[in-house]
């Protein structure tokens, strides 16, 4: 930001980045928690982040005890908020954020700086590209993330192809491939590097099986073709290293590609105020009040890790609400407080939060495992002690779902979290 | 433009103009800003949708200093009298560049011995200030780059070649001179009077003066009127782009010892002025002059030779892949590998003047090409400085380059520069309009990306696009013939739903 500034801030209790699942229940929590002046910035035009071009089913049991679609989903959430007394700026989009909680906001109202006594990060995650996993071949017209594709869809009634290859088995790829055979575009197939699908087992089936579209585990797309217009990719099987097997290429004529091959939290925000990020999940790195390393500064949804479930995401928001009306009231643990870390060990892909401060009374662990494993025990176990403090026996653990469990209080050693047969 | 396409659809009689330039590159878009000084009716015919669609977009935006081409030639002619134009005409263009210096790294006594000779080849060509400097000094200089020595050139710098091609061709307009795209020369007669009548899918145009600047196309136009003496051979070149994360790594152009007798650079490493670091290009003959395709092996090679020169781009990830094609003279089969520039008014057809070949380092060299265009054309015939014109192109102002109280200001005088189109690159909606309203009306997603840099972030146009696809229907243009970059690149089949 430059010395010259435009106007003196405008202060708040809690101010939340992104009015998604997450950050309008975080709005909400904060409310409930007692924080009196609660803003939610959200970039786009109404509330509800990417629920509402998500149109499908499936949203709200574990919130709202019943399936609904996202943009009802978002409705309810918002309606919850503004009951709640959350205010909203909409269209406003945060351009900074310092480590003394000053943000620059630019918004069709104008271009404004806000201070608050803390603040929410939930910006969401986006999605990586074709670029970012580098596919060789030409730069045609026809090349769409799933989920830009799944906003020209739903949002803007804009049919994208005739015939689309999907690259990767996340859940926004598998819900497209239902969406695009519903709306007349075949579906050749979708294609996954990994041995496993990477999206939810019940989108799998209700997204792909039910509708014969082909799923090819250990391939991937090779070569985009086409000049002006994607006219074909190859696709090829890929060895235990993933690299492409050569001799098992071919072609798949289509004219669009989508690529559901993983989402990137948004932390550019994150990196400008000095918030340490974790390599694991590509969040912050956060205690068990969901703080980050920067005081006042919390994390929750998918800007902090991955979630499979909004529900989840939401739930995050409304513990991080809590946490930030706290700290903004100064009844925040000390946060000089002795801190024990938590680490992921065998088969643990990561585990959050990554510490925890000595004297809590419990703490929600989430974790995803690195590869599927059944009958499984996870163990919370101390690094130097080699104590087992916590174990949970699990029928089946696969990576596209997140899990969450309440662990108790932690002993005063660091810990590893890790899964064994 | 849109009233110019109008005309040109009209069936009215053929126009006729002063002199034509054919092929908007940055050497086209040069000759005809250097032309607009004078009281000539101009035009530019370009084939495809936008400006700096043909090897102009694929330059890695170097401004060289002269020391890799050879003394004699009008290659090295043209690069020490474009050095000293080109960062004026830069700035009188409101072009964003920077005179970075650039250094080439040696690596073993065979590699610094190169780096002599390159030393005393621009000695003799007239670079400015050139130094072998010792690793110590190449550290102290670029603390990431690797290499025992270098050749360090001090008036080396960047800019954006397709900004740079942009800002020539707004500033030739502004001057009167006439620009029609979609206007690929697809025959062309030549007149009992001498002049030549030019036939595009936009009308057909009469010119006392063509000037042939077209590229990788341009022995194809020259056979048009009949000039078969030239063959231009697509030279390929990948790159690799890095997420502006890795700004800090970086200032200076790192370049590797060439290979002799050859015009291949070598795998650079070139910052950019907006913090992302360029890698490559490769080098390949390819058949076709369109096939700007990226490949594994050349993705691999380009990392592996870059991380060679910096390895600390290991830590960055990249964000975009792409290529471009370069007009070659000389072809894949033995025969001499470097050819020079050609720039001449032919001897078969008078008032036809062929710039072909034009490669490296054609971008610095194009206000040089240009000025000799204008000394050839004055040879023949007197021109007239014109009185009113005007050397400089209002600057285009960039959001995410204010300070906040312009940007306070701004949004307060008009809410679309207080709306976000593209997250990565802070672009707002006023900086979109003002490219889609400009003289030559951006009408694809790269088109507007080249003026705006809407989609040249790490999301790669996940989050604009669908922006961009509202503000580009309220412009009056229908969904179905939004394209990626003019021509047959159309981005969706139309609405679901009626």
């Amino acid at each position: 930001m430059s010395a010259r500034r435009p106007l003196p801030p405008e202060r708040h209790d809690v101010v939340v980045i992104g009015g998604g699942p997450a950050g309008l229940a975080a709005a909400i929590g904060a409310r409930r928690a007692g924080a009196s002046r609660v803003l939610v910035l959200e970039r786009d035009r109404r509330p509800g982040g990417i629920l509402n071009q998500c149109v499908h089913d499936g949203f709200g049991l574990f919130l709202y005890r019943e399936t609904i679609s996202g943009p009802e989903y978002a409705e309810r959430l918002t309606e919850d908020a503004d009951r709640a007394g959350v205010r909203f700026q909409t269209g406003a989009m945060v351009l900074d954020l310092a480590a003394d909680r000053t943000l620059c906001v630019n918004s069709r109202s104008g271009y404004s700086l806000l201070r608050a006594d803390a603040v929410i990060l939930a910006m969401g995650c986006r999605e990586r590209t074709r670029e970012m996993i580098g596919i060789p071949g030409t730069r045609p017209a026809g090349v769409f993330t799933a989920g830009s594709a799944q906003n020209l869809v739903n949002l803007q009634n804009i049919r994208i192809g005739a015939s689309a290859v999907i690259l990767g088995s996340g859940d926004i790829g598998l819900i497209m491939a239902r969406r695009l055979t519903f709306e007349g575009t075949r579906v050749r197939g979708v294609f996954e590097v990994l041995p496993w699908p990477s999206g939810l087992e019940r989108n799998v089936r209700q997204c792909l099986l039910d509708f014969g579209i082909p799923l090819e585990l250990s391939s991937t797309v090779i070569e985009v073709r086409g000049r002006d217009r994607v006219s074909s990719v190859v696709v090829a099987k890929v060895d235990a290293s993933l690299h492409p097997i050569p001799g098992t290429e071919h072609e798949v004529p289509c004219d669009a590609l989508l690529l559901s091959v993983g989402l990137i939290p948004e932390n550019e925000l994150s990196k400008r105020a000095g918030i340490e990020l974790s390599p694991l999940t590509g969040g912050a790195l956060v205690d068990e009040t969901l703080m980050t390393s920067v005081p006042g500064i919390f994390s929750c949804g998918n800007v902090l890790h991955i979630h499979d479930v909004a529900d989840w995401a939401s739930f995050e928001g409304l513990a991080a609400g809590k946490a930030a009306a706290e700290f903004a009231a100064g009844r925040a643990p000390s946060t000089s407080g002795e801190k024990v870390r938590l680490t992921p060990g065998s088969n643990v892909h990561y585990c959050l939060p990554q510490a925890v401060r000595l004297g809590t009374s419990g703490f929600e662990l989430s974790f995803r495992v690195t590869a599927p494993v059944r009958d499984a025990w996870v163990e919370v176990r101390g690094c130097a002690s080699g104590k087992p403090h916590f174990r949970k026996k699990f029928p089946r653990l696969v990576p596209s779902e997140l899990q969450k469990i309440t662990v108790d209080p932690p002993a005063a050693e660091d810990m590893e979290v890790s899964c064994h047969d | 433009m849109d009233i110019d396409r109008k005309n040109a659809r009209s069936g009215r009689a053929d126009e006729l103009y002063d002199v034509a330039v054919i092929g908007g590159g940055v050497v086209g878009c040069a000759v005809l800003r250097e032309l607009s000084r004078y009281g000539l009716r101009l035009l530019l015919l370009e084939r495809e949708s936008d400006l700096a669609e043909g090897a102009t977009k694929g330059n890695s935006g170097v401004i060289h200093a002269g020391f890799n081409v050879p003394p004699g030639t009008l290659k090295a002619r043209a690069n020490i009298a474009g050095l000293d134009l080109v960062y004026p005409l830069a700035h009188d263009l409101g072009v964003p560049h920077r005179k970075t210096g650039k250094l080439v790294v040696a690596f073993d006594d065979g590699e610094r011995r190169r780096l002599e000779e390159l030393m005393a080849q621009g000695v003799r060509n007239g670079t400015p200030d050139l130094a072998i400097i010792d690793e110590a000094e190449i550290r102290r200089l670029e603390p990431e780059a690797r290499g025992r020595w270098a050749l360090y050139s001090p008036h080396s710098g960047i800019i954006s070649p397709y900004e740079l091609t942009i800002a020539l061709a707004e500033c030739a307009h502004q001057n009167g001179a006439r620009v029609v795209l979609e206007a690929g020369v697809t025959a062309v007669d030549v007149l009992p009077s001498g002049g030549f009548r030019l036939l595009t899918p936009r009308g057909a145009f009469l010119s006392r003066w063509v000037i042939n600047s077209a590229g990788l196309f341009s022995d194809e136009v020259a056979s048009l009127a009949g000039i078969d003496s030239y063959r231009v051979h697509p030279w390929r070149g990948e790159y690799l782009v890095t997420d502006k994360e890795a700004a800090s790594a970086l200032r200076t152009p790192v370049y590797p010892v060439p290979p002799r007798d050859d015009s291949f650079l070598g795998v650079h490493i070139t910052p950019t002025l907006e913090g992302n670091i360029l890698l490559g290009p490769s080098s390949e003959y390819v058949p076709d002059k369109r096939d700007a395709a990226s490949t594994r092996p050349v993705m691999d090679r380009l990392k592996t030779e870059a991380f060679g020169l910096v390895p600390a781009l290991r830590r960055f990830p990249f964000i975009h892949a792409y290529s471009g094609l370069r007009p070659k003279l000389t072809g894949p089969n033995g025969g001499p590998k470097l050819a020079d520039f050609v720039i001449e008014e032919s001897p078969l057809r008078p008032r036809w003047i062929s710039l072909l070949g034009i490669e490296s380092p054609g971008l610095t060299a194009a206000p040089a090409i240009a000025r000799m265009v204008a000394d050839m054309i004055g040879a023949k015939e007197d021109l007239i400085a014109r009185p009113d014109f005007n050397p400089e192109r209002p600057p285009v102002p960039h959001f995410a380059h204010l300070a906040d109280a312009e940007r306070a200001r701004l949004a307060a005088s008009d809410p679309h520069w207080g709306e976000m189109i593209c997250r990565c690159e802070h672009v707002t909606r006023a900086e979109v309009l003002a490219a889609l309203r400009n003289p030559f009306g951006a009408r694809s997603l790269d088109a507007i990306k080249r003026r705006t840099r809407c989609g040249m972030g790490r999301c790669q146009g996940g989050f604009c696009t669908p922006r961009l696809v509202d503000l580009l229907e309220d412009e009056g243009v229908p969904v179905d013939r939004i394209t990626k970059r003019g021509g047959a690149s159309v981005l969706f089949q139309g609405r679901i739903k009626p």
